[in-house]
């Protein structure tokens, strides 16, 4: 991995394109926000040592010095904290290591963070952002593992989050940073080498999904890793002959029904890519919306989920075959147009 | 008391006490008329504990409290009114009827959070406190909580944090014996609860919570010692709740004669036998006070009977500020 001080120019007005991985695209964003806005602050377990767990924040303590702060292991209080500090002119970026953390931080997320400025007839802005990083694959076991996305999906106060490239890191990221409400921002731990362009300096719409292969027969909507196995599922369905069109979530609250309805519109078949169980999650929330609608289907809808009642195995064999594949995702699809 | 503050202040302070008394009858009153309703945590019996921190408070500082909040809320200068037009779910409450009886906010007052959820108002006073720190504001918050939420995780990472970071925050126990129905000794294995300070290495103070001049004093000190760098303090206010822990509680787990016991250290007593004493408020003079802060509650609950309630889509723009 090279350096991610060297790799990241400094941002410019006019936004030019650069190759980053998702990993130094976190980082930029990081620098970016933290550059543009004195009040911005680090916080989280280990986010200043050798540039944090997962390298997202090397560069930063140097650059920033005072303003990448080691908290002591416990979720629910640094939580709080970042809470009161951003209650009283502080814009502070929360790191929870591995998304398995979260419940610790239970009542930060569910009773304080969305609510604390509804109860107080709005004489608060509570803008924390929560950092979290997810995902299988890595082999990290049951406890370690989770993508957790749709944990807190139910709570109005809250925004959600989910990054699936380099320049999706970047842009959403800087949005959940200059959002005044609490947003809880998910990376994914398998995307983190991964490279592409990013411009620089963009931000995010907040609550718009964004269509990254058009096409005619089946949606694919997906976050997270799930997105690049669903565009590398409809390159295999393309050789076939289906036309996939590949929808990133991107926001899991709120959630962008229009484009989703749009596409389902045109092509009247829908697969759920999520690494996550179905019940209860964005992907059952998407259906259960688009059904209340009366959307025509041509097919029922489908999802590729984690498999019902089987938990995240540290096996590197099962773990694999846990998490949902291209090919199941192209064959989703091509049930889904009878083929 | 002399050098603790000012006589003026301290005639000011009875008058508080009166009003918190007064303010969390009345509220028993309206319960039974069912102009309030949900639940309530009152504090008679505590209210040296509030005056006596609060007003310890210098301006730009901020404080988090709980669902037994009124009494720090009313001596960080809440009127009344908006009190019980919050009590009521009206518009003209500090949190516009949305609140209710446990979320009497006005960060205006430097009160900023009153939390249903025990030991939730620790880390963000913490938070508050490094806030300045980081800013360079010479600013410092003080965090009110019970005898029960030291056995909560957030105690302990709460004072963990403070101490490692030297934050600028005070945090004060209003031991009031129960933590909701259960005494101390049945659910907590520190006696005094301020020896908790210790392996956090701050001061733990040990303050009559019956007595408005120590607590101001203490707090003061404690508050003084933060701001100038030198580490958080832990203050233990042995204190006592007349009531029980919320409306539905009789409070029937108490010792017999417990209560009169505690009643015999009245707050408001112990401050009014002083003042009478040194010549400051003569005991007509303190009966004309309760009188006043009676009338003035009475007439400030029926007008804020008077104020609308939002609609619930009104009450829209408080869940996001973008």
């Amino acid at each position: 991995m090279s350096t991610l001080t060297e790799a990241a120019p400094v941002a410019t007005t006019e936004p030019e394109e650069v190759e980053l991985t998702y990993r130094e695209a976190v980082n930029a964003a990081l620098e970016d926000a933290m550059a543009e806005d004195p009040t911005v602050v680090l916080m989280g377990e280990d986010v200043n040592a050798d540039g944090g767990v997962f390298k997202t924040n090397i560069g930063l303590p140097e650059r920033f010095p005072g303003r990448v702060m080691p908290t002591p292991i416990c979720e629910n209080g640094f939580m709080g904290v970042a809470l009161g500090m951003s209650i009283t002119g502080m814009r502070p970026i929360v790191e929870i290591m591995f998304a398995d953390f979260l419940p610790t931080a239970g009542d930060a997320i569910v009773n304080q963070l969305p609510k604390y400025r509804y109860m107080s007839g709005g004489q608060f802005t509570v803008p924390v952002t929560v950092r979290v990083m997810s995902g299988g694959g890595g082999r990290f076991g049951t406890q370690h593992s989770a993508t957790a996305e749709s944990w807190y999906m139910a709570q109005p106060g809250m925004r959600i989050a989910a990054a699936s490239s380099s320049q999706a890191a970047y842009e959403l990221l800087r949005a959940s940073i200059r959002n005044n409400d609490p947003v809880l921002f998910f990376e994914h731990k398998a995307l983190y080498p991964r490279k592409g362009p990013v411009r620089r300096g963009t931000i995010a719409d907040v609550g718009t999904a964004k269509v990254l292969r058009e096409g005619n027969d089946v949606t694919i909507l997906a976050t997270l890793l799930m997105v690049e196995r669903s565009l590398q599922a409809a390159e295999q369905l393309a050789a076939e002959g289906i036309s996939a069109e590949v929808i990133d979530l991107r926001w899991v609250r709120p959630i962008d029904l229009p484009t989703i309805e749009a596409s389902v519109a045109k092509t009247g078949r829908l697969v759920i890519a999520e690494e996550q169980w179905h019940e209860g999650g964005w992907g059952a929330t998407v259906i259960s919306e688009l059904a209340m609608r009366g959307t025509p289907w041509k097919s029922a809808p489908r999802a590729v989920s984690l498999p019902h009642d089987l938990l995240i195995p540290y096996s590197p064999t099962l773990e694999d075959e846990m998490l949902p594949s291209v090919d199941r995702i192209a064959a989703a699809a091509r049930e889904s147009v009878g083929r | 008391m002399a050098g603790t503050a000012d006589s003026d202040r301290r005639v000011g302070w009875y008058r508080q006490m009166w009003t918190i008394r007064l303010f969390e009858e009345k509220v028993q009153e309206l319960f039974m008329s069912g102009l309030i309703q949900g639940t309530t945590h009152l504090c008679q019996g505590q209210e040296a504990v509030s005056v006596g921190s609060i007003s310890a408070m210098q301006p730009g500082d901020v404080q988090t409290n709980t669902y037994r909040g009124h009494g720090e809320a009313l001596a960080l200068g809440m009127t009344p009114e908006t009190g019980f037009a919050e009590l009521m779910g009206r518009s003209a409450g500090g949190s516009k009827g949305v609140g209710g009886s446990m979320h009497f906010i006005d960060t205006s007052l430097g009160n900023i959070g009153a939390n249903a959820i025990v030991g939730a108002g620790l880390p963000i006073a913490v938070g508050a406190a490094l806030s300045f720190k980081l800013q360079g504001k010479p600013h410092g918050a003080l965090t009110f909580f019970g005898d029960g939420a030291t056995n909560i995780g957030t105690f302990h990472e709460a004072l963990n944090m403070a101490a490692v970071w030297k934050t600028p925050v005070v945090f004060i126990i209003t031991n009031n014996l129960y933590g909701e129905y259960s005494p101390q000794m049945t659910t907590t294995a520190t006696k005094d609860l301020a020896r908790r300070a210790d392996p956090f290495g701050m001061p733990g103070i040990i303050v009559d919570g019956q007595d408005v001049d120590v607590v101001h004093r203490e707090v003061s000190a404690a508050l003084e010692r933060a701001k100038a760098g030198e580490g958080p303090s832990l203050l233990e206010m042995k204190t006592y709740r007349y009531r029980g822990h919320s409306r539905t509680d009789p409070a029937k787990y108490r010792a017999p004669g417990e209560l009169e016991a505690w009643k015999l250290r009245d707050p408001i007593d112990i401050l009014g036998a002083k003042l009478a004493e040194e010549g400051l408020l003569s005991a007509d003079a303190q009966q004309q006070v309760r009188t006043e802060v009676q009338a003035a509650i009475d007439a400030a609950a029926e007008r804020a009977a008077q104020s609308p309630v939002l609609t619930l889509e009104e009450t829209r723009q408080y869940v996001y500020a973008d």
